[in-house]
């Protein structure tokens, strides 16, 4: 691949390998002692005496019997119930993919298509919503909510994160439906079709790729969220995250943070599993936005 | 498309966004000018025989309830709210000022006053944070660059992870390892030798493992855009430069650095407005007591028994405002290209 003059001297390399290697160290390294901390008891993930405690899992031999063991993640999934929270998040996530998308590729396509000055300033307007930090808003939620009494259910959080979703979701989509050349619509409705069947018929079939790249990141920000969830969600309702949040506070006076440690590689484990099949959707993704500005 | 069409594909998308972006927005305006209705008080005649009368003032509840039923939104009181000691502490700040002999004294005292205390970590935050993830993700975007074909794949996806991963969960997994009794921390005890030393105790420290997080979470952005640049990097450019005698570092210098150029604006734009945000490190953390930013107060004032809405509409709208600015660069280049474009 590279010219022998690109080739590096050895210094360099040597040079480059290293700091590869540390990088990889401190991206990687924090989750996997994580994962290997939470079969541990807490005396040895969180050991005064000696850090070599945490590997070899002393007093989770002394115990359990063994080096590992599946009491954190019994605490948080059975006896705190974390399962809930579990199913909460994939119900908000599901829907609000779902909802987003659907909205989403119809109002992108059709800010793709119109030729009208209006376009830009709703694409600004877009541009300036989703800058805002979603806490911002949530101050402006919780009277309404609670007069309508439709505070802390799972409904309700999903329209919103929809709705904060949606000046992403046009952006992005909007972006890509501008590369999908607009000869083919017009073609379609040369041959007697109107707008929507154009959309349908057409475009809906060779959009999947750019849709399905949007949906990760709705998935994502629905997923990752804190400031809205923890707000908006009753405590019976509440999804993975503020969960993890709430664990801190009751469980480090009870001495389980365990618990929290088993819930927090619990919800970690999915989003690794999503880079690892969608790594080249996510680059592409990320990539959008600037490669083309 | 004609408008008609235009209407009905958008309307979805535009109710959505009117009815819980832009109504919100309303209503914070709104909740910051008025504050909650203090409670009626009466005076009550109070006799017992051969004792004597006294007068007592006490709270008349019935008139309270139908007060604040009444009028929901509370008593409207102008711009009181942001002028008070929990935002823009107008009188305190004066005050401050005449008092203050030197700059120092003056900062001081600012940092007594919770929005300015949260500004001051805000503003250190993102002054550190946004270049060095810059210089970060560059580094690691060439570094990777260089590598063999199959290393790349598993080099990104690693890479991703601190980006990818909720902010809380990332923040706690470091938080748990820097803890005096994690892997970290008991080095950083070993290494120090008093045993008695804790992150957590010092302001300093706090705001050292708060931006280290930040640029870790950072990082992976920009080295994905820069990697993606990279791989459009011209190549003729770099071979004339080669012939005419460029070292590697000249060549990265005046060939890579000039073309990735448009993007460091871009990430660093980015970066700026997502660091300005900064929220859920200082709630993993736990680091309130010596580190706050404007979402963390909202957050704070939301929180708890006594939601105060008013107070924390306020500092949404300050947030609302600050982001307005950083934002504004970012608007005056839409404008520009789509004037371009046209």
């Amino acid at each position: 691949m590279a010219s022998k003059a690109q080739r590096m001297p050895r210094g360099l390399r040597i040079a480059t390998s290293i700091f590869i290697i540390v990088w990889f160290f401190l991206a990687a390294f924090p989750f996997f002692w994580t994962l290997w901390g939470s079969f541990k008891v807490e005396l040895d993930f969180f050991s005064i005496a000696d850090w070599t405690n945490s590997l070899t899992g002393e007093r989770t031999v002394a115990e359990h019997g063994s080096p590992f063991t599946g009491r954190g993640y019994e605490g948080a999934w059975i006896q705190e119930e974390f399962w809930r929270n579990v199913i909460n998040t994939f119900i908000v996530c599901f829907f609000v993919v779902t909802i987003s998308l659907t909205i989403g590729t119809l109002g992108g396509y059709a800010l793709s298509r119109s030729t009208y000055n209006y376009t830009f300033w709703l694409l600004i307007t877009a541009l300036i919503f989703r800058a805002m930090p979603p806490i911002t808003l949530v101050s402006g939620y919780l009277l309404p909510f609670f007069e309508w009494n439709v505070w802390g259910i799972l409904p309700t959080t999903i329209i919103v994160l929809v709705a904060i979703n949606q000046p992403f979701t046009l952006w992005m989509l909007h972006s890509f439906f501008k590369n999908i050349p607009k000869e083919l619509d017009e073609s379609a409705k040369v041959d007697g079709c109107n707008q929507f069947q154009a959309f349908r018929r057409v475009i809906i079939p060779i959009m999947w790729p750019g849709v399905i790249t949007t949906g990760l990141f709705s998935f994502l920000l629905a997923y990752n969220d804190f400031a809205v969830t923890a707000m908006l969600l009753s405590e019976s309702n509440r999804t993975m995250v503020p969960a993890i949040a709430a664990f801190l506070g009751t469980t480090q006076t009870e001495g389980n943070v365990m618990f929290a440690v088993a819930a927090v590689v619990s919800a970690t484990v999915p989003l690794f599993i999503l880079v690892m099949f969608f790594q080249r959707q996510i680059v592409s993704g990320l990539t959008a936005g600037a490669v083309k500005g | 498309m004609r408008h008609k069409t235009f209407l009905w594909f958008f309307l979805p998308t535009g109710a959505a966004m009117i009815l819980f972006i832009f109504m919100p927005i309303i209503s914070v305006l709104m909740q910051s000018v008025y504050a909650p209705h203090e409670a009626v008080l009466e005076e009550v005649e109070n006799c017992v025989p051969l004792v004597g009368c006294t007068i007592e003032t006490k709270i008349n509840q019935d008139a309270t309830a139908a007060l604040r039923e009444a009028e929901p939104l509370g008593r409207f009181v102008g711009l009181e709210i942001y002028k008070d000691r929990g935002h823009l502490a107008t009188e305190e700040v004066k005050a401050a000022w005449a008092e203050s002999e030197t700059w120092g004294e003056f900062r001081e005292k600012l940092t007594n006053l919770p929005f300015y205390r949260a500004m001051g970590f805000t503003l250190t935050f993102i002054i550190f944070v946004t270049p060095l993830g810059i210089i970060l993700g560059l580094a690691i975007a060439l570094a990777v660059n260089s590598l063999h074909r199959h290393l790349k794949g598993l080099m990104i996806f690693f890479s991703l992870l601190p980006m990818i991963v909720t902010p809380l969960i990332g923040s706690l997994v470091l938080f748990w390892m820097i803890d005096s009794r994690g892997i970290i921390g008991s080095a950083l005890v070993g290494l120090v030798g008093d045993p008695n030393f804790s992150l957590k105790a010092s302001t300093g420290l706090m705001w050292v493992a708060l931006i280290v997080y930040g640029i870790w979470h950072a990082a992976p952005f920009g080295f994905v855009v820069f990697y993606a640049g990279l791989q459009t990097l011209p190549k003729d450019q770099l071979e004339s430069a080669q012939i005419d005698g460029a070292t590697r570092w000249q060549q990265i210098r005046y060939v890579v650095i000039p073309h990735l150029m448009p993007l460091v604006t871009f990430v660093g734009l980015i970066q700026l407005m997502d660091n300005f945000k900064i929220f859920e490190p200082i709630v993993g953390f736990q680091a309130s007591a010596h580190a706050t930013s404007l979402s963390w107060i909202i957050y704070n004032d939301m929180s708890g028994e006594t939601r105060q809405l008013s107070a924390a509409s306020a500092t949404s709208v300050l947030t609302i405002l600050g982001v307005a600015i950083l934002l504004s660069p970012v608007l005056v280049r839409t404008w520009h290209d789509f004037k371009g474009a046209k």
